[in-house]
């Protein structure tokens, strides 16, 4: 603005008005024209891509199946502490919901939900749907209890009530080992539902596993390549960019054939006497952590030799010049400048690490399952939409935060592979 | 001249630099050139020594059912995909680069969003939401969920090549009267074409490579080959499965050496 004004010094005051006001207007259509190109991209993303997970989170918190097919007894259950039984209205319009239910045939839906709840409780709602008394009973709750002394425990009803809706607290607590008890306070949950903190750490264990070993091989191999003449760079780069090129499944398939029993890595081992027998290294740990590293490793070479590029030799000469040892000028002068690379390159390696899915589900074991897996579990095998979400937003929520600390560090137009 | 004067420590420290360096490399190679002479056996078993070289497992890829249409379907998503991205993704770098909009680091961080969003989501997400219209087990849902994970890689590449384009050129052509759309025909798309073609092959590649969300969407006939390889892989481990990698293991090459051939085009065009 300083410049323009300067310029127009000699310009008549109307003149110089009429001037900032076209400049002004010209900017303003810039501005709308650059919007307007980004414009259909962002429409398309929305609608194909943004809205559907924004769907799927949604039903992890929304719980309305319960309350559409047992109106009755969640309204009955609205105003009740969760301390004793519910009152005799809500058993009653228990009998009555269950009732329209069964002749609806929704009652499957409801057990279902009210299943993932308390186990056992699908059959519980069958059983007693069967049994029913064709008239309504004078005193209901001694007819429920008779039919089945589960309608005597709080924790049956709270199970109900929890469910009523319209949102749930349910599935998010789950995926944090958690749930809530009749009075709806947090509690542990019981040891045998229990497996999802130990899923999420195996999941943070094993990508940052994978990160160590990715920096630890990286580093030499982008300061040896940065350090070299740039044709000689070039070529050798080829080699770290051929894997980053092939197709995962290729990858997958190489390492299944290099670790199999009879595979390449133990005729190696076998014939160099290394071990008498061979070793079953495919479907373990140690192959999921080997077949990430060789996929996501291109990921850190490539933002640390972009950085390492840029650091000048003088500053290292400099400071040996003036007789620091070689040691002191790669961990005071060397190592600090690489520090954004090393940002880079271990943010992209570890947030991509926390989605895999098909590297585990073809040469890891049962224990090497990470999260992706029980979300597609949960989606596909049983069809419970709310533990997919729930996990779901888990892994998004890590993704999401990573990826703006990235994009505050590295910036988004620095995302560039290849 | 520096190793003149390298002391025998610092000779030492480099060699060794070059050894962790060369293990790392074939690290990465290794397991990709080993797959590859197994595809030219004429055994049946995934293990060396080849009992004899033959090319029947080609045969086998060429001829069979299972194969086959797989590649054709690989193709036909992977290249609408890719014209779709293409489009949007040069179009929407173009208007990030070309002035400081409001809101323009949210955007900007939402459409490189797709690139850094765990695929697995994406394919649960999207196949429950293309379900509802009708759009699940069908190749148009398959072709939108690919376009969407391709867009980025077109975004970022076009943007990095816009980044070195003088604008000077575009206003020059302007001031003698070209209008927008010759300005972009004729100037600006010639200079940044390079950047556009290496965006498409990510976009291309991105797709090829796309595994999960075809997992959760397609219906037997649309499955693609990486698909078709990971049934593969689950089930049992054939020699065909090293014919297809090789396959896409020269693909693979093609398309590296072509991006890289573009980018020194590109740099050179620039005057760069």
């Amino acid at each position: 603005m300083t410049a323009a004004d300067g310029a127009a010094g000699g310009i008549a005051a109307p003149a110089r008005a009429d001037l900032r006001r076209q400049l002004g207007r010209s900017r303003r259509r810039e501005r709308r024209q650059a919007a307007l190109l980004v414009a259909p991209l962002v429409l398309f993303l929305f609608a194909t891509f943004l809205a559907p997970i924004a769907a799927m989170l949604w039903r992890g918190v929304s719980d309305e199946e319960v309350s559409r097919i047992l109106p009755r007894v969640t309204a009955a259950l609205a105003g009740w502490d969760g301390r004793a039984l519910p009152p005799e209205a809500a058993f009653a319009a228990l009998i009555e919901d269950m009732r329209a239910a069964r002749d609806a045939g929704t009652l499957a839906s409801a057990g279902t939900r009210l299943n993932y709840d308390i186990n056992g409780f699908r059959t519980l709602v069958f059983a007693t749907a069967r049994r029913l008394p064709a008239e309504q009973p004078a005193d209901a709750r001694t007819a429920l209890i008779a039919i089945d002394a589960k309608w005597g425990d709080v924790e049956t009803w709270g199970a109900i009530r929890r469910a009523a809706g319209p949102a749930t607290d349910f599935y998010l607590l789950a995926a944090l080992d958690l749930k809530r008890n009749a009075a709806g306070d947090v509690v542990a949950a019981p040891a045998n539902e229990a497996v999802f903190v130990n899923l999420l750490l195996r999941t943070l264990g094993i990508s940052a596993l994978v990160t160590l070993v990715c920096l630890l091989l990286g580093y030499p191999v982008a300061y040896y390549l940065s350090s070299l003449p740039a044709r000689t760079a070039n070529l050798l780069m080829v080699l770290v960019l051929l894997p980053f090129w092939t197709s995962l499944l290729v990858r997958l398939a190489a390492w299944v054939v290099m670790l199999q029993r009879d595979g390449i890595v133990n005729n190696l081992l076998l014939r160099l006497d290394l071990v008498s027998s061979p070793l079953s290294l495919l479907y373990s740990r140690f192959a999921v952590v080997v077949a990430m590293v060789h996929v996501l490793l291109p990921f850190m070479v490539l933002p640390l030799m972009s950085v390492m590029k840029g650091i000048p030799g003088a500053h290292l000469r400099a400071a040996a010049s003036l007789g620091a040892p070689p040691r002191t000028v790669f961990r005071r002068i060397y190592l600090p400048q690489t520090l954004p690379g090393i940002a880079a390159g271990t943010l992209l390696v570890f947030i991509q690490a926390l989605g895999y899915y098909i590297t585990p589900a073809l040469v890891g074991g049962g224990d090497d399952q990470m999260i992706g897996s029980f979300i597609a579990f949960y989606a596909t095998r049983t069809i419970n939409w709310g533990m997919a979400a729930a996990l779901s937003f888990m892994l998004l929520g890590a993704t999401v935060l990573l990826y703006f600390i990235y994009s505050r560090l590295v910036g988004f137009e620095r995302l560039r592979l290849g | 001249m520096e190793r003149a004067y390298a002391t025998t420590g610092q000779r030492l420290a480099r060699l060794g630099l070059r050894l962790q360096t060369a293990l790392v490399l074939l690290f990465l190679v290794a397991p990709i050139a080993a797959i590859v002479p197994l595809s030219f056996s004429a055994g049946s078993f995934l293990h060396y020594p080849l009992p004899g070289l033959s090319l029947r497992w080609y045969r086998d890829f060429f001829t069979s059912d299972f194969w086959l249409p797989t590649v054709w379907n690989s193709a036909v998503i992977g290249a609408a995909a890719t014209a779709l991205a293409t489009i949007l993704g040069t179009l929407a770098a173009i208007g990030l680069w070309r002035a400081r909009f409001p809101g323009r680091g949210l955007v900007f961080g939402l459409v490189m969003f797709p690139m850094m969003a765990p695929v697995v989501i994406v394919a649960v997400a999207v196949y429950f939401a293309y379900a509802q219209v009708g759009l699940a087990n069908t190749y148009l849902g398959i072709i939108l969920a690919h376009t969407a994970l391709g867009a980025p890689f077109v975004v970022v590449t076009v943007y990095a090549t816009l980044s070195g384009f003088d604008s000077a050129l575009a206003r020059a052509a302007a001031s003698l009267g070209a209008s927008p759309i010759t300005v972009f025909r004729r100037v600006t798309l010639p200079l940044i074409l390079p950047g556009v073609v290496a965006g498409a092959l990510f976009a291309l590649v991105t797709s090829l490579d796309e595994v999960v969300v075809v997992l959760f969407m397609a219906a037997p006939e649309q499955r693609t080959l990486p698909r078709q390889m990971f049934a593969g892989i689950n089930d049992n481990l054939s020699l065909t499965i090293t014919a297809a990698a090789t396959l896409l293991v020269v693909l693979a090459v093609a398309l590296m050496l072509t991006v890289a051939w573009l980018r020194r085009r590109g740099e050179r065009l620039r005057g760069g």
